[in-house]
């Protein structure tokens, strides 16, 4: 064989996953669902936080999820008691969620009888972080109990989150949180961020969040029919 | 850790580049951007993984770490970030999200060597 040499090839190592995205994004569009991505560390309350977002925005709207779980189904039984459709993917080995993984699980659901489809990721903020799913919108949820450096110690996870919430705000005294450190962890990784501090537990601070979600979905479908 | 996965997409597409150009790829160039969420040292043990009965057995993974470049509207110039965890101006401190580089992951280049195509069929 002769001398090796260089040959430029320039290939998008997530490109299958990208143009699934796209496609997805797209489907979104034309069916009119705004759709939610959620990604947290393992315990944050996101099944909880979900739940309650699903009950809370159900009189008003049609919603469903799909869950991401490493092997159990737990997450998902807990979801349906909200009464909204919820559909598991279990990654197995996997450590997040790939767009063809949410293609796939999409395949039998209509998405113009839905006005919002949640997608909670697996536990993780490291993994999720390369995979766009055409969501609209990346959440990234913290608790408090988790600390306030939390966003400086996953900055890659919270830069690509389009809104933070903070959650399980009925525990902040109880752990002497700080707010302000915590505020300004989030806009050193991603400026001008939005940020809800807020209580899944309780219903405090969720109505403002779900006002914000609710404006979202107004102003894409004004988009959507320019 | 996705790198194993992430490994494998590296592997597809030099194999697919090799398979297409009728040459052997002896190592692979990757650009990786600071904000990819790739872990470097894990991908380096997970690219030996996925080479494992492929043709790309005993190939080498070269990697250029991309920083994260940003554009500071208020100096408007591009601007290195020394680090991921402060999206600022490292000059005047105006932060700023208007991300230019730091996301690749991507092949850019492989070193081949010719099987039995003549030259002129493989050149770019």
């Amino acid at each position: 064989m002769s001398e090796p040499r260089l040959v430029e090839v320039r290939r998008n190592v997530l490109k299958q996953n990208d143009v699934i995205a796209r496609a997805l994004r797209e489907q979104f569009r034309a069916a009119g669902v705004f759709v939610v991505s959620l990604v947290s560390s393992p315990g944050s309350g996101k099944t909880t936080f979900l739940e309650k977002t699903l009950t809370q925005l159900q009189p008003r709207y049609r919603v469903a999820a799909l869950v991401g779980d490493l092997a159990t189904e737990n997450d998902a039984v807990r979801l349906a008691r909200s009464k909204a459709p919820v559909k598991q993917i279990t990654t197995g080995t996997l450590c997040h969620l790939e767009a063809a993984m949410v293609q796939n699980a999409l395949q039998e659901w209509d998405l113009h009888q839905l006005d919002f489809l949640f997608i909670e990721n697996v536990g993780n903020l490291v993994c999720p972080s390369s995979y766009d799913l055409g969501e609209n919108l990346r959440l990234v949820l913290m608790s408090v109990t988790e600390g306030e450096d939390k966003p400086l110690k996953y900055p890659t996870i919270f830069n690509s989150a389009d809104v933070a919430v903070v959650t399980k705000n009925e525990l902040a005294e109880a752990v002497e949180f700080d707010w302000n450190v915590a505020r300004t962890s989030i806009q050193s990784v991603r400026p001008g961020m939005q940020i809800f501090r807020l209580s899944a537990k309780t219903g405090q601070g969720m109505e403002e969040y779900l006002n914000f979600l609710a404006h979202q979905l107004a102003e894409q479908r004004a988009v959507a029919h320019i | 850790m996705h790198e194993l996965s992430i490994a494998m997409g590296i592997v597809d597409a030099a194999l697919d580049e090799s398979q297409r150009r009728g040459v052997h790829v002896s190592a692979v160039h990757l650009r990786l951007g600071a904000l990819s969420g790739v872990v470097k040292d894990a991908l380096m043990f997970s690219y030996e993984v996925a080479c494992q009965d492929t043709p790309l057995q005993g190939s080498q993974l070269i990697v250029e770490d991309v920083p994260v470049i940003v554009f500071c509207a208020h100096c408007e110039v591009e601007r290195e970030l020394p680090s991921v965890q402060l999206f600022a101006c490292p000059e005047c401190g105006t932060p700023t999200m208007d991300i230019r580089h730091g996301k690749e992951l991507e092949v850019f280049a492989i070193e081949v060597q010719e099987e039995e195509v003549p030259e002129e069929e493989v050149r770019e």
